[in-house]
């Protein structure tokens, strides 16, 4: 059974989400006729006999000349020119599989990376288990995820760590105007790269490190309440906002990398210097 | 299941039209459901219906395993549905029996029939219902806790998927029985409904009904339906009207 | 098969961290994370727990049954334990006939009840050689968030000192407790690398080198142990061990029964 049709590809980001108070916001439920109000159905919605429902659970929002629901959970869907944080799950002749929370492993071709690879010399780059920031570059619609790491702030990472959040929460993450992320940079002393899956990749001191974790962990069991920032705020100032030596961070969201290297094997790097400085 | 020996037909509707535990010939077990159970999978439910208790959970859109089975044009749906050994009165032998094989076979159609499968080409869409505590119905169960799941892994959809059983105990038909009157009674009609369309996308009957009856026992299974509904939306309310995020404790 | 990869930098971060007495979660090396437990949470076994160690749900059902002794031992009862880690519970697990490791959690747990004696089998016979009382213990992981030994151990002796001879069914007398005589509960640890931490996370489980889990008695035995995973434990570390195995244990048996 096929009920009308869909709006098209559903979005997530921080520009979908509604800019109303918390006391404005509208649930809707899967099946839950939504009053357009004359405007267009958009993602999240169908439409049947020339009504309109919800196909997800999430918000609704009205943004002439569309209305749509914002998922308000469920995996990462891929928006074009999203950055993400993905772990590499399979090495192929001429390219790596990564897993970024979506609903497929998304390729990362040979030509995709600023190095020059002869085909089957994948392996001696990227290994399985490695992080790698990428751009979602292409969507077909057989569900394929085509990504780059051809761009500004994108490669792979080495050291810090990796902490998951819903991807439904990295709006608030990210905060208004980046208010939120800045905020977490600047009290922690971490670099910080949000990747729009979800995934956060956070690298600074221990404590540092820490302390990102649990803020995070506030996003994502408060996120949805009103007056996050202050807790947020309030949470990092009680637990020690002197980070010593450790500079305030980057731009929110733009971590700094390096050119990324081949990966030499024989490196007999010092494991105990701390955060890899990139 | 009955135990060991064989017991007296119990009187399962009294002079006045009530049933064995005091309900009404219309009227539902108690039902608890806590969306968001677990905290491994992207989408969960916890019920509990009368005396059943059922734990759904839903894994994906994700890579197909095997990866044979992948559909070029759509996600395919699987369900498993499963029963703790000790969930029934005589231990139920651990691993894969006809009976749940063929109720995770009519469960993965009921929701491939409401879910929007086209989004998500080559994926596969896990559901897998385990039942703590049985005492019947618990296929109907099975399916409100995987559809709360679905709604709770963010899942495009139809519509929500309430489900209960109609059957006829001691001459009169009867919604939502219990485990005596699934044993002794004369019919058992477990049925899911699509509230949008009002449609039926699961249906299996076993036992004597005239047509008559049969028509009746539609219409209070739809009605059943409906009521159930609401408290599957409330769920899914309680969880993300106010914060959540955070695991919800079972049975708590 | 499982197609779940973790990502490499976060088992280096859970390292490095365990080399100042730090976690991810944030507790110390020794603390478990909150432990609670439900009995009687599912009805239609003879004694039942739900158990919780942070994320991590098991629940255990027993079901006691007339069956025939086996030959060798006609005067004692049938212990049978089985751990179902069915995919519902983690993206690793998949639907299929028991995976070893679904096996080694069943036997583990097995290994403390059988050798830590916590029922009397002996108590089980009904006629020598011909009837005994079968103890099933099914174990049903829910949630799996790492040390699932320690939870189905909790939730199995939970279930034990909770159970009752169902005699009055199977038209054997009246119904009586299942008689537990001893009180064994599992400990498990992880080494990363030189701290050895208890209760592991599932992201410690898969970031460590080596798993141990010690079994104890009320009685100040260690009645059952599985060094599992890839890594190694020197005898010095398995001495300092026993001895935080004995102090959680009885804390863990408070727990059990309620004390």
């Amino acid at each position: 059974m096929r009920h009308g049709h869909r709006g098209g590809h559903r979005g997530r980001g921080p520009a979908d989400v509604p800019v109303r108070s918390d006391g404005e916001r509208t649930l809707v439920l899967p099946g839950e006729e939504i009053d357009v109000h004359g405007l267009q159905p958009g993602p999240g919605t169908y439409r049947v006999d020339g009504r309109t429902y919800a196909s997800v659970l999430g918000l609704l929002s009205r943004r002439p000349p569309v209305v749509r629901v914002i998922p308000l959970s469920g995996r990462y869907i891929p928006k074009p020119k999203d950055v993400v944080v993905g772990t590499v799950t399979d090495v192929q002749t001429t390219f790596w599989l990564l897993d970024i929370g979506a609903p497929r492993w998304a390729p990362l071709h040979m030509t995709g990376t600023p190095w020059k690879i002869d085909v089957g010399e994948t392996g001696n780059y990227l290994h399985v288990g490695d992080t790698v920031v990428v751009a979602i570059e292409s969507l077909d619609p057989t569900g394929r995820i085509g990504v780059t790491m051809l761009g500004d702030d994108l490669g792979k990472v080495d050291g810090g760590t990796i902490i998951t959040l819903s991807p439904a929460k990295v709006p608030r993450l990210i905060g208004r105007g980046g208010s939120m992320i800045q905020m977490l940079t600047q009290q922690t002393g971490c670099r910080i790269a949000v990747g729009q899956n979800g995934r956060i990749w956070v690298d600074g001191t221990p404590e540092g490190m820490v302390r990102v974790r649990e803020a995070l962990r506030l996003i994502e069991e408060e996120g949805q309440r009103s007056g996050l920032t202050e807790r947020v705020a309030g949470y990092l100032g009680s637990s020690g906002g002197d980070q010593g030596d450790v500079g305030p961070g980057p731009m929110p969201g733009r971590p700094p990398f390096d050119p990324p290297n081949p990966i030499d094997d024989g490196d007999d790097s010092d494991d105990d210097a701390g955060p890899a400085p990139f | 299941m009955g135990s060991v020996g064989a017991k007296e037909v119990p009187v399962l509707l009294s002079p006045d039209g009530k049933r064995i535990d005091g309900r009404r010939l219309d009227e539902l077990r108690p039902l608890k459901i806590v969306a968001g159970a677990l905290h491994q999978a992207d989408g969960s439910a916890f019920v509990e219906w009368g005396a059943n208790k059922v734990m759904a959970a839903v894994y994906g859109p994700r890579e197909v395993h095997p990866r044979h089975l992948q559909q070029n044009n759509k996600a395919i749906v699987q369900c498993k549905y499963n029963m703790a050994a000790f969930s029934v009165d005589e231990r139920k032998r651990p691993g894969l029996d006809r009976r749940s094989q063929e109720i995770s076979k009519v469960i993965s159609e009921a929701f491939e029939s409401v879910i929007f499968v086209e989004e998500y080409p080559r994926t596969s869409i896990d559901i897998y219902i385990e039942v703590l505590q049985a005492n019947a119905g618990t296929r109907c169960a099975g399916v409100v806790a995987a559809s709360v799941a679905l709604a709770d892994a963010g899942i495009p959809m139809v519509d929500l998927l309430p489900s209960v059983a109609v059957g006829k105990i001691g001459g009169a038909i009867a919604l939502d029985l219990k485990k005596e009157e699934d044993n002794f009674g004369e019919a058992d009609m477990p049925m899911a409904l699509v509230p949008q369309s009002g449609r039926l996308v699961l249906l299996q009957m076993e036992g004597h009904m005239t047509a008559e009856e049969l028509g009746r026992s539609l219409d209070l299974g739809v009605q059943g339906c409906r009521s159930i509904y609401e408290v599957m939306k409330q769920a899914l309310r309680d969880r993300y009207q106010v914060g959540g995020g955070a695991a919800q404790e079972v049975g708590a | 098969m499982s197609n779940e990869v973790t990502a490499e930098i976060l088992g280096t971060h859970i390292l490095e961290l365990a080399r100042t007495g730090r976690r991810l979660d944030g507790r110390g090396i020794d603390d478990y994370r909150p432990v609670s437990v439900e009995p009687g949470f599912a009805a239609a076994a003879d004694g039942s727990a739900l158990a919780r160690i942070g994320a991590t749900a098991v629940v255990c059902g027993v079901k006691l049954e007339p069956g025939k002794p086996f030959p060798d031992t006609p005067n004692a009862g049938v212990l049978t334990t089985n751990a179902e880690l069915v995919p519902l519970s983690n993206a690793m697990f998949e639907p299929g006939p028991p995976h070893p490791r679904a096996i080694e959690v069943s036997r583990v747990i097995d290994r403390a009840i059988r050798a830590g004696e916590a029922i009397d089998l002996a108590k089980l016979c009904v006629t020598p050689g011909e009837k005994t009382w079968v103890c099933y213990v099914d174990v049903h992981v829910i949630d799996h968030s790492g040390n699932l030994i320690d939870a189905g151990s909790l939730a199995a002796l939970t279930a034990l000192t909770h159970a009752t001879l169902p005699s009055k069914r199977f038209s054997l007398g009246d119904d009586s407790p299942l008689a537990v005589q001893h009180y064994p509960v599992e400990t498990t640890f992880c080494r990363l690398g030189d701290a050895i931490v208890v209760d592991p996370s599932l992201d410690e489980e898969l970031a460590c080198q080596g798993r141990l889990t010690i079994a104890t008695d009320e009685a100040g035995n260690v009645v059952a142990m599985q060094k599992g995973l890839v890594g190694a434990f020197s005898p010095d570390d398995i001495k300092s061990l026993a001895d935080r195995a004995f102090r959680h244990g009885d804390r863990m048996r408070k727990i059990a029964t309620g004390a």
